[in-house]
């Protein structure tokens, strides 16, 4: 039988020389005469990024991860000549080898995972239009000119209940009905690829794995409104995915499935790309909208709508990259299909780009009112180090942390919110027991304090005054009062700002203080930070384990460190400015933060 | 006061060629100041002068545009532009301590480029490698699940290359 060898090719494997392995496969292929019995296929991302890179060799099913370039001479002639596993490489639970029934279905990481929206990502070559097609690709979009009217395309996505994978999980079918009645000579699509959450990457790997997928997703919104020009607005940042954006549009042209007259019939529509250039307030609509016009990428107050008016003023649907994956699915399964995944309110999946402090990091497609428990520990393999889970952020600089208390709640995007979060575009921070949920909570408003565009001022200054409080605390200098002052401020720039951006970039802060009230006063009352993040916080101080060898001395940069040979050393804290170097420098572990 | 003029710098005829190609097209701005930096490697106010000649456009929203964006640079950035990804995931695990480390070894600080012109540092946003874990980018090659002790020896491998 046929093996086919498929070597991940995303952008966090391909970081790990998975382009080498990918070449030495096909050499070794070449080397041993194998072309009839072995086919190499580079993929996008398998989503199990923490073992990367990855090389799944079917019909076998073996998973093979950490794999180096020079691997492939073994695994070829293992694997592909004698039929044998390379057992060292094999993954097999939570470690690597020594498995001899082995089925990738049974790897904890995927077990509760569904995908849609990432179906072809891990299965074929990006690069290759073909193989998407050989998946059903491009049938959706043949089934809604032919089969469907533009109402009908609606109706099935009404029926299916998609919601925007974005961020706040606006009705897809809304949109686009509100584009599709709006009378005018143009309208636009535009997919949203301006991934700017930080540690969200769902968006960079579905691109990078099925292209494809979004361009025949935003032919049939064209279909469905009435437009025939579509705009992918994608950060420079994602050079890969731009690449592979590139050969599909190319090919897929080249093949009629895009351009004019798109299967003969009668319907056109352009895709063209526009870079960002990395401004997170562009994934905002009216902002993203003002970018592609070649302007500052700042909000104009809504209404009007983009689907009302939008694009050089003319009815524009701007969705995102995974909300446009899941589309071609629905047509060909049907919306009732969709329903039956995930929950009444939030139907279908939700991919999440799982990181931080977590075993098995990496990209997880599951069915909507799936718990923060599977996600955390049954998926991402729990905590790392087997230290004490503290909080998941969720949403980013726009949403909040949910707590132990809330770890069974099924995750979808109403249950989100109700516990003072959000969805956002589902980027999920695994912090443990070392986190400081203050130094988190500044860490992300001095990221909207950069990223404010600047144009209102509820959002402009609030988040500068809010970052100032928080710096304040972590420094040792606030008062309780100060806490009443924050929530003011957020409220006020919930209510006043111009954009989301500034409506949610408060959350972070409220979100934390609801539920790490005590970490707060624990900051501003007692002086102490429990995790030792923030700096000024803690003392170093000597303790009885001392031998007086004077490396810590001979180190300390400023000089505040007395005491003789083999004497104890006493740190004199009115000089110390808690670098840290004399607990580097340390041998005996004499040194305690406190 | 003399009108400024784009006199000092050249753009080659491919960039030339592209700018010709977008200058009808609305919008263009942004797609040709990506263009530009890539070929000079940032934007020296010669060159956005240039660009404001040649689409017609005033050198103030040139300006505008380019000061609004953070991928635009105004500044040289060292030959090894050392890019420490500073998203949550890195940052949690240590994305500021690997600044400080470079910071400490190459001595300059973040944005600038030591006197040799070899390298600089900067803090970029996710870059979406997060299961890579605390990780920079140089010259388009990602260095992940770094520990502090790596950095040096990096550092002086890429020095070594000159």
């Amino acid at each position: 039988m046929k093996n086919f060898i498929l070597v991940c090719a995303g952008t966090a494997c391909e970081s790990s020389k998975a382009d080498d392995i990918y070449k030495n496969f096909l050499a070794e292929i070449e080397k041993h005469g194998l072309k009839d019995d072995a086919q190499v296929i580079k993929t996008g991302c398998f989503g199990f990024c923490e073992k990367g890179p990855i090389v799944k060799i079917l019909p076998d099913e073996a998973f093979y991860v950490e794999v180096k370039p020079s691997d492939a001479k073994e695994m070829v002639e293992e694997h592909i000549i004698k039929g044998r596993f390379v057992k060292r490489l094999l993954y097999a639970g939570d470690e690597v080898g020594d498995k001899e029934n082995f089925e990738a279905s049974d790897i904890q990481f995927y077990k509760k995972q569904y995908r849609i929206a990432l179906r072809n990502c891990g299965f074929i070559d990006a690069e290759n239009i073909e193989e998407y097609i050989a998946r059903d690709g491009y049938e959706a979009l043949a089934k809604c000119i032919f089969e469907m009217t533009p109402d009908q395309v609606i109706e099935e996505l009404k029926v299916s209940g998609l919601r925007g994978r974005g961020g706040a999980g606006f009705p897809t079918w809304m949109k686009w009905n509100f584009a599709k009645n709006a009378e005018a000579d143009q309208k636009y699509i535009l997919c949203n690829a301006d991934e700017g959450d930080p540690g969200a990457y769902m968006d960079r790997s579905i691109l990078e794995g099925d292209p494809n997928s979004v361009l025949e997703a935003m032919a049939i919104a064209g279909y469905a409104v009435g437009a025939s020009k579509g705009i992918i607005y994608i950060r420079a940042e994602y050079p890969l995915a731009i690449h592979r954006l590139g050969i599909a549009i190319n090919q897929s042209y080249e093949r009629g499935l895009i351009g004019q007259n798109i299967f003969g019939s009668k319907f056109n529509f352009d895709i063209e790309v526009r870079l960002g250039a990395g401004a997170f307030v562009c994934g905002e609509e009216t902002a993203l909208i003002k970018s592609i016009e070649g302007n500052r990428g700042m909000p104009t107050p809504k209404p009007p709508f983009p689907a009302i008016e939008g694009l050089w003023g003319k009815p524009t649907i701007i969705n995102n990259v995974e909300t446009f994956a899941n589309v071609p699915a629905i047509i060909l399964k049907g919306g009732k299909w969709h329903t039956t995944i995930g929950t009444k309110g939030s139907p279908g999946t939700k991919v999440f780009a799982l990181t931080g402090k977590i075993n098995n990091s990496g990209l997880v497609e599951v069915p909507m009112g799936t718990t923060l428990r599977d996600v955390v520990f049954d998926i991402g393999g729990g905590i790392r180090d087997n230290k004490k889970f503290l909080a998941v952020q969720t949403g980013g600089p726009s949403g909040g942390v949910i707590t132990e208390k809330d770890l069974d709640t099924p995750i979808d995007f109403d249950s989100l919110v109700a516990m003072g979060s959000m969805m956002g575009s589902g980027g999920m921070i695994v912090m443990n027991e070392d986190d400081c949920i203050i130094d988190v909570a500044k860490f992300y408003m001095d990221f909207c304090v950069e990223e404010s565009c600047g144009k209102c001022s509820p959002c402009r200054i609030g988040t500068k005054k809010l970052y100032q409080y928080l710096d304040k605390i972590s420094k040792g200098s606030a008062v309780e009062e100060d806490i009443k002052k924050m929530e003011d401020i957020s409220n006020a720039m919930k209510l006043a700002s111009l954009c989301e951006l500034g409506k949610t970039a408060a959350n972070p802060v409220l979100s934390t203080l609801n539920h790490f009230k005590d970490e707060y006063l624990k900051h501003i009352v007692d002086k102490k930070c429990r995790s030792g993040k923030c700096k000024d916080l803690v003392s170093f101080v000597v303790n009885d384990k001392c031998i007086g060898c004077t490396a810590c001395k001979r180190k300390c940069p400023v000089d505040c460190i007395s005491g003789e040979k083999k004497e104890l050393h006493v740190i004199d804290q009115t000089k110390c400015i808690k670098c840290g170097e004399c607990v580097a420098a340390c041998k005996f572990k004499a040194i305690d933060k406190i | 006061m003399a009108v400024e003029t784009a006199e000092e710098i050249k753009f080659s005829p491919e960039l030339l060629a592209f700018i010709e190609s977008w200058k009808k097209k609305p919008g263009n701005l942004i797609m040709v100041l990506h263009k530009v930096q890539e070929e000079l490697g940032f934007l020296p106010r010669q060159a956005a002068i240039k660009v404001s000649e040649l689409l017609e456009v005033p050198l103030a929203k040139v300006y505008g545009v380019l000061t609004f964006y953070h991928y635009f640079k105004r500044t040289k950035p060292g030959k090894y532009n050392i890019q420490v990804c500073m998203g949550t995931a890195c940052y949690l695990k240590g994305g500021d301590d690997l600044i400080s480390e470079l910071e400490k070894l190459l001595g300059v600080p973040l944005n600038e480029v030591t006197e040799d012109g070899l390298f600089s540092v900067e803090s970029v946003r996710c870059v979406g490698c997060c299961g890579l874990a605390p990780l920079f980018v140089v010259g388009g090659e990602v260095y992940g699940k770094l520990a502090l002790e790596q950095v040096a020896g990096i550092v002086e491998d890429l020095r070594k290359q000159g």
